[in-house]
């Protein structure tokens, strides 16, 4: 117990860095996410073509090796620099990564909830002559999106999980390198470890919790 | 293709070809401008150069690098892969006991390996194992044993989930014509059980798979650690190279599992053996239940 309490400030530092990115990569991935399934759906065969195949590429590669090649690859050899001070471009390059990588999951678990939409909505929607992209604004995401909340949940759950693998990116700041780091200097501790983990599970079970109850609530009747 | 009516557009009238025509041309050219921006930038720092792409194509990179990081990266999955299936069936089954001290501590078990992030996990088992057994090399046994503890806990939900989707009619005339408890779970339930969890489980061996690239940060050696450890420095500068290609080959292997799950999928739907529906796999949408909405194939999301 001494130890989490010891070294606990300096682990809490690190548990708000993965709260941050996962704030901000929250945000990026469910926007991102979107643009590609309104892609995926588009009457432009083109475009339909480009959204498929970004999501089958980056959704079957590793997230380490995607957040390594930021690092490694685009950041150090390319010259993709978000800005002077390292910690910060390390940040925004987990940022990138993870969202990129999130964004596929968002676009596939809309796509199912778009699939949940009955066929007359659209064809209403069309009867009165709304337009591809008025439709898909208006009647179809509103609801396909209220038909995914908990599957979106689950993605951000993962998605939170994901963001100790900063490592990977050289961003030495999240509690997964500050666990290491710890138990490098003071060797294995279990109170640490449960207690990260009960850290993790205090963000997670209220996430699942509350949309779960939010897709009860907002579920459309038919 | 671009003539037929979908969900979410009729075939096209005049001024709607126009549009689309129109978005067409808009779409190619901002790809167009996003390639040749790649391009361009790639080209600045010299990534195009021929000496660092030669060692790709040369049968040693592959035999000397490559190959082996493969077999490191497939060594770990396949272990994991096996490990998570034992457990994953022992709790799944566990949770379904009739007895609640079985139960109960499998569902905690289950439920607080699934929570906690995979990588923390093997840092602890990295960092414990010296501490109870001496010193010694445990990277591939954390790894492993990370792999198995959190997948293996995934798939006991997809296991338990499988039972529960036998219709209960097979268990009551199983119990009806006189077979005892294991007798309907061994020959009535799994049997058809697995028919149904079959393209779950691939799938999250898919998951397993993509997992093992977390080897390379407790310095395992395997296909990404070759690529962005090993490899550059013995051909410098041909870091970029090296990751574009085991990314293909992570991309080939999971996209090959992938279709074999879709496969097995499909083949288990039209099949009358099993009574139980697929279910679907533990990170993908639960359906809405029947009527919910249009088959998916009405849908034309190509």
């Amino acid at each position: 117990m001494d130890e989490l309490i010891e070294y606990g400030p300096y682990l809490w530092e690190g548990f708000q860095v993965n709260l941050g990115l996962s704030a901000v990569c929250a945000v990026l991935s469910l926007v991102l996410g979107t643009i590609l399934v309104s892609m995926r759906v588009s009457p432009t065969p083109v475009l339909r073509a480009a959204g498929t195949a970004y999501v089958n590429i980056v959704r079957n590669t590793p997230l380490t090796l995607i957040l390594a090649f930021s690092a490694l690859g685009l950041s150090d050899q390319i010259g993709l620099v978000f800005s002077e001070e390292p910690s910060t471009n390390g940040f925004w390059l987990v940022v990138m990564g993870l969202s990129a990588y999130t964004a596929c999951f968002v676009c596939e678990a809309l796509r199912s909830g778009i699939n949940t939409v009955p066929f007359g909505q659209a064809e209403a929607a069309r009867a009165i002559g709304l337009t591809f992209s008025q439709s898909l604004r208006m009647i179809i995401l509103p609801q396909a999106f209220r038909a995914v909340i908990s599957p979106l949940g689950s993605v951000m759950i993962a998605m939170i999980k994901n963001t100790t693998v900063a490592i990977a990116a050289g961003y030495l700041a999240d509690v997964a390198f500050k666990m290491k780091d710890t138990f490098d200097t003071t060797g294995v501790s279990i109170p640490i470890f449960i207690g990260i983990a009960l850290a993790f599970m205090a963000v997670i079970l209220p996430i699942g919790l509350f949309t779960g109850w939010l897709a009860k609530r907002l579920a459309v009747a038919r | 293709m671009s003539s037929q009516a979908t969900l979410l557009f009729d075939a096209p009238g005049p001024r709607a070809r126009l549009r689309n025509h129109a978005l067409t041309v808009l779409a190619l050219v901002a790809l167009l401008a996003i390639a040749w921006f790649i391009y361009v930038r790639f080209d600045e720092k010299d990534q195009w150069a021929p000496e660092i792409w030669q060692p790709f194509i040369e049968a040693r990179t592959w035999t000397g690098f490559i190959l082996p990081g493969l077999i490191g990266t497939l060594k770990a999955a396949a272990l994991a892969a096996v490990f998570a299936l034992l457990f994953g069936a022992v709790f799944g089954l566990a949770r379904l006991s009739d007895h609640r001290w079985v139960r109960v501590p499998a569902g905690v078990v289950v439920e607080f390996f699934r929570a906690i992030p995979l990588l923390l996990l093997i840092f602890f088992i990295f960092y414990l194992l010296p501490s109870l057994l001496g010193g010694g090399d445990y990277i591939l046994f954390a790894l492993v044993a990370g792999l198995t503890l959190y997948n293996g806990s995934v798939l006991a939900e997809v296991v338990r989930a499988g039972v529960l989707s036998v219709p209960r009619g097979q268990s009551e005339a199983a119990y009806a014509i006189g077979l005892r408890k294991t007798g309907v779970m061994v020959r009535i339930l799994l049997p058809q059980a697995v028919t149904a969890m079959l393209p779950a489980i691939i799938a999250q061996l898919v998951v397993l798979l993509k997992d093992t690239a977390l080897g390379f940060i407790v310095s395992y050696v395997d296909l990404l650690s070759m690529g962005f450890r090993i490899i550059p420095p013995n051909f410098p500068g041909a870091l970029i190279p090296a990751a574009i290609v085991i990314g293909i080959i992570y991309i080939g292997l999971n996209m090959l599992l992938s279709a074999f799950a879709q496969w097995l999928e499909k083949r288990s739907r039209r099949s009358r053996k099993s009574s139980a529906r697929p279910i679907a796999p533990p990170s993908a949408i639960p359906s809405l239940g029947p009527g919910a909405g249009p088959p998916s194939d009405v849908v034309t999301l190509k």
